[in-house]
């Protein structure tokens, strides 16, 4: 319930303050937010799995947030940065599936 | 990265025990984790809305190079077309007027055409410089060949519209001696005559004046003639045309 409210919470204030993404973090700002997605389905498996850690979960985000954005800062400057951008968002979407799915079977035996 | 679950297999927990246990998760307990998650959820909000803002303002500056260079290319192919587009319309535009001035001009031809054959044959009233022949005649002594005369003088002398009293005179003008005076293609006109005629005034004057001409043989047979000259000689007599009964044009062979 309160990271819910906190995501809540967080949607109020982005509406409200209508921010405008800094020139040097537009780029990876879409990456981060696709593995945070990542980090918290994990986390809500990880929770129905009984096995949930906040050390873990709190590491998971940061960690995964930071590794996305070093990908494409890398692809970047490799010259391949939207086609490893296609690629993490590829790797992520398929994990997000997998937790979703994971969550589903827990709560719902189906 | 993030927690890994125990791997595929596992034989499904109650869904009942699997809410109780999303619920307890969830409830706020005064610990520092769960003030972290709501942190952590709340940053993301956060970031889920200004990237959602930023996409749908995003303008060209934060594109990458080859998306740069596509729309770039999308945008040179769109403006060849539209040029070649543009190119076309002209070109009809172009044809349209061209049309358009030689119908104008066929019509102005057409106009001016009509213009002088309407002077020519009568049917169209007249305006210019011209003479204005008067002859006086209070003894009947004019007949119609002096008339007929001062017309064919006149037009010798390049009058191009003339009229005898109130009547017209086209090539089908006819003049025929009366008790009273003379009848002009059958219209009765009485002294005194007056000749108007549009042209160039001075040959006009001179060849009513010259020696043995028209004056003079008004004058020998006991009337007076009168030749003035004018800016702006009015020949608004009027023809009807008539359809010719029997006569017909000969086809001219087309080119």
């Amino acid at each position: 319930m309160i990271p819910a409210i906190g995501l809540a919470l967080g949607i109020l204030v982005g509406l409200l303050l209508q921010p405008a993404v800094p020139v040097w973090l537009q780029p990876y700002l879409p990456i981060a937010v696709i593995a945070a997605l990542d980090a918290v389905f994990g986390a809500v498996r990880a929770i129905l799995d009984g096995i949930f850690s906040d050390k873990v979960f709190v590491v998971s985000f940061l960690s995964n947030v930071v590794v996305a954005a070093f990908i494409v800062f890398l692809g970047d400057k490799l010259g391949v940065g939207s086609q490893l951008s296609t690629g993490v968002v590829v790797v992520l979407g398929v994990r997000i599936f997998s937790n979703v799915a994971a969550i589903r079977r827990h709560l719902f035996d189906a | 990265m993030s927690e890994e679950p125990g791997g595929p297999g596992r034989a499904p927990r109650d869904a009942r025990h699997a809410w109780a246990r999303l619920r307890r998760a969830g409830s706020p307990r005064p610990s520092r984790s769960n003030l972290l998650a709501m942190l952590l959820a709340a940053a993301l909000g956060f970031a889920i809305i200004a990237q959602v803002r930023q996409t749908s303002i995003q303008g060209l500056e934060t594109l990458r190079e080859d998306e740069l260079v596509r729309i770039f290319a999308d945008v040179d192919q769109d403006g060849d077309q539209l040029s070649g587009e543009v190119r076309d319309l002209q070109s009809s535009l172009d044809l349209l007027k061209s049309r358009t001035t030689g119908e104008q001009e066929a019509q102005r031809a057409a106009q001016q055409r009509l213009d002088a054959l309407g002077i020519l044959a009568g049917t169209a009233p007249a305006t210019g410089p011209g003479v204005l022949v008067r002859i006086d005649d209070p003894q009947g002594k004019v007949r119609q060949t002096i008339i007929l005369d001062a017309v064919q003088e006149l037009r010798a002398a390049g009058a191009e519209a003339i009229q005898v009293g109130s009547v017209r005179v086209v090539a089908s003008t006819w003049f025929a001696d009366t008790d009273a005076g003379i009848s002009v293609s059958g219209t009765e006109v009485r002294p005194p005559y007056l000749i108007r005629a549009i042209g160039d005034s001075d040959t006009l004057a001179g060849a009513m004046q010259i020696p043995g001409g028209v004056t003079a043989t008004v004058r020998r047979a006991g009337a007076e003639a009168t030749v003035e000259i004018q800016d702006k000689v009015e020949v608004g007599a009027l023809l009807s045309v008539r359809t010719p009964q029997y006569a017909r044009p000969v086809p001219t062979p087309t080119p």
